[in-house]
């Protein structure tokens, strides 16, 4: 079968052999990215705060493929899956995690605060919730512009319960602002559960009283992530306003590295794992509509490890920065003391 | 007498307040079933129930300007915000609401807002885990802003706080939760047991808010310093060899100007220190009123040690922080100006 032929039966449906090996490859580097900065923190090349993003791959894998060239995507501080999703460099997302010179902030932003102009990439925020409003504001540049950009907006279950976000949705939608709100519900902010915290729970709602429009997705299924992104990014695009996917997800780790996540229970965390696994499912799918074998497969995962670990070498390798570079870039060059 | 790190001697105090005081509740993010990040309310909510000590959404804005509406019905809460970085959402209420509502009502109603806060870097917080923003607050007529050095300071301020009449900002210098840190970030982790600031009483105590520390007597110059930094000038005036006096202020506002104007009369030198940038900085606040009140002792300009005027960088953190050697060449500038 051409690769470039769209798939017509089965889970894959719509896709081309191209794209699904490309969303494949893209979780996975996704995966193995992660778990390398989680053994880099471990050996302490990697200081402070590094939240990891294994289990939720699915979700950015998925709406980037909703969206095209030149549309923007911004999110909190969970955010290497965004960074790599988007075409960000593994070495230059690697080397702000262990702050060097050669990360994307020169090593001034570190885990939470990278950007990327070239990719259209607003970063890696902090403050939680912050990005709501800003992506939002995002959007109403394209439409001031006249340009039909999109702002991927990409927050989590816990921030959306900041006042911020409503402020920002009720502008979305009374100026009818091309912004896809992406809600990433991994079921927990730190130790409190969305049932803990959250009024109403299914968060797709939120924009009810908006008149925003949302839905809940499989945030596990990049093929159903990237079908509800593309429907959500056409509604933004052709000027009818903001739409919100509620993503379900699961995060595998704790929240930091440094969270031994008792809030939860191991058996929820192995069940999801086990059940639900985002790229197990899509391997599984591969080789069932035999557009994969294992083989080829375990040859990728070679690959993608080698991307990492060169990426990895890069990160201790490059230097830090010089400590006059972190005067630069403030307002005006400060002098050292 | 017990010995404890200063975690343990903040829930102490908030152990003997809910105790003894049925107005007295604590809540914020993760505060109640997870114990807060740090661990500071760990076993509060198994012990007072989960309508005394509860979690909160990720509302910086609602949870102080809530914890105002309780207090002006006669409640006295204490709002943990996770990290002092994210209190700016809360900051309107803070400045427009909760300091002003003693004033506006002409003393009808008062907000005794116990705000509890993780300060300072040290931790490799980067720019928004690691800030001291004291300043801001320090700023705002009608608040209490307080910051300890030690365990024994940390209990008896935090009850004052929680005991007071009025709103009150509590900084924690979350470098100091399991240990004094003296600035060194190479030297293993040092802990409070056998400290003697590391022996804190089980019951209720207070220390006066508005009241200075000396913790070091000294001839040569007059230290003023607070939270983390107190540690460091300790180390920095002994490595130096200079007999420094070193003051504690503990509380920013009010600050004992009395203690620190005393001490630069006797010395006729002083050099302020804080984590925090320095335009603008609470040292700024200090030094304008030491000049005014020991003008004609002063022997050598005043001089400050401070974070950089930047935001609190990811890489070089221990290049930011005012560690000791800087502190040692302040000290030698100002001891050595003839
Ligand atoms: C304004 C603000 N308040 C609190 C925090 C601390 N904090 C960081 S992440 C987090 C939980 C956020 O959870 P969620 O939005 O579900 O995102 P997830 O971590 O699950 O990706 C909290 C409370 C913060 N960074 N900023
Ligand atoms: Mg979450």
């Amino acid at each position: 079968m051409p690769k470039a032929t769209k798939i017509t039966k089965g889970p894959l449906k719509g896709a081309t052999q191209d794209d699904i090996h490309e969303f494949y490859r893209m979780m996975l580097l996704i995966r193995r990215f992660e778990e390398r900065a989680g053994q880099l923190y471990g050996m302490g090349h990697i200081a402070g705060f590094c939240h990891l993003y294994i289990g939720q791959e699915a979700v950015v894998t998925g709406m980037q493929a909703a969206i095209t060239d030149g549309d923007q995507v911004i999110t909190g501080y969970r955010d290497h899956g965004h960074m790599l999703a988007c075409g960000m460099d593994p070495k230059g997302v690697m080397a702000e995690l262990t702050g060097r010179e050669g990360g994307y902030s020169r090593g001034k932003g570190g885990s939470m605060h990278m950007f990327s102009k070239e990719k259209n990439f607003y970063g890696g925020h902090g403050i939680v919730g912050a990005q709501v409003p800003i992506g939002t504001g995002l959007a109403m540049s394209n439409r001031y512009k006249g340009s039909d950009r999109v702002c991927l907006t990409y927050f989590g279950d816990g921030a959306t319960n900041q006042g911020q976000v409503y402020e920002a949705f009720n502008m979305a939608s009374l100026w009818k602002l091309p912004v896809v709100y992406v809600i990433e519900n991994n079921m927990y902010a730190m130790g409190t559960s969305v049932e803990r915290a959250s009024a109403e729970t299914e968060l797709y709602k939120r924009g009810i009283s908006f008149e925003i429009e949302g839905e809940e997705v499989d945030g596990m299924d990049v093929m159903a992530v990237k079908k509800a992104g593309e429907k959500a990014v056409k509604h933004a695009r052709s000027g009818k306003g903001p739409y919100i996917l509620e993503m379900k997800t699961y995060r595998y780790r704790g929240h930091s590295m440094s969270d031994p996540a008792k809030y939860r229970k191991r058996e929820e965390v192995d069940d999801i794992r086990s059940h639900r696994d985002p790229i197990e499912g899509l391997k599984h799918q591969m080789i069932d509509a035999e557009i994969a074998t294992e083989d080829e497969l375990k040859a990728l995962d070679k690959e993608i490890k080698a991307i990492v670990k060169d990426a990895a070498d890069f990160a201790l390798e490059s230097p830090e920065p010089d400590p006059a570079e972190l005067w630069t870039d403030v307002l005006r060059e400060a002098e050292a003391v | 007498m017990p010995q404890m790190n200063m975690m343990q001697a903040l829930t102490s105090a908030m152990d003997v307040k809910l105790a003894e005081d049925e107005r007295v509740l604590a809540f914020g993010e993760d505060v109640g079933y997870f114990g807060g990040v740090f661990g500071v309310t760990r076993g509060l909510q198994e012990k007072y129930g989960s309508s005394r000590v509860f979690d909160a959404p990720i509302n910086e804005g609602a949870i102080i300007a809530m914890a105002m509406g309780m207090a002006t019905n006669g409640m006295r809460p204490i709002a943990e915000i996770q990290f002092a970085d994210y209190i700016f959402p809360g900051f309107d209420q803070i400045i427009s609401e909760l300091t002003r509502i003693r004033y506006r009502s002409a003393g009808q109603y008062t907000a005794p807002v116990t705000i509890r806060t993780p300060c300072g870097g040290g931790i490799y917080g980067g720019q928004t885990h690691s800030m001291s923003p004291e300043a801001f607050f320090t700023h705002i007529p009608g608040l209490v802003v307080a910051m300890p050095s030690n365990p024994y300071d940390a209990k008896g301020l935090l009850i004052s706080c929680i005991e007071s009449d009025d709103p009150a900002l509590f900084f924690e210098p979350k470098r100091l939760y399991n240990g004094p840190f003296d600035g060194d970030p190479n030297k293993p982790q040092s802990s409070w047991k056998d400290h003697p600031k590391g022996e804190v009483p089980e019951g209720n105590y207070t220390v006066p808010l508005g009241v200075a520390d000396v913790v070091r007597e000294g001839s040569d110059v007059t230290v003023v310093a607070y939270g983390t930094m107190v540690h460091v000038a300790l180390a920095a005036a002994e490595a130096e060899g200079v007999d420094a006096e070193i003051i504690d202020l503990r509380t920013l506002i009010p600050y004992d100007i009395d203690t620190v104007a005393r001490s630069v009369q006797k010395t006729g030198r002083c050099v302020i220190l804080h984590e925090a940038p320095r335009t603008s900085g609470f040292g700024a606040e200090l030094a304008a009123q030491i000049q005014e009140d020991c003008f004609y002792s002063l022997e050598a300009p005043i001089q400050r040690v401070t974070g950089w005027d930047t935001p609190y960088p990811h890489a070089h953190e221990w290049s930011y922080f005012p560690g000791q050697e800087r502190v040692a060449r302040a000290l030698k500038k100002t001891v050595e100006f003839a």
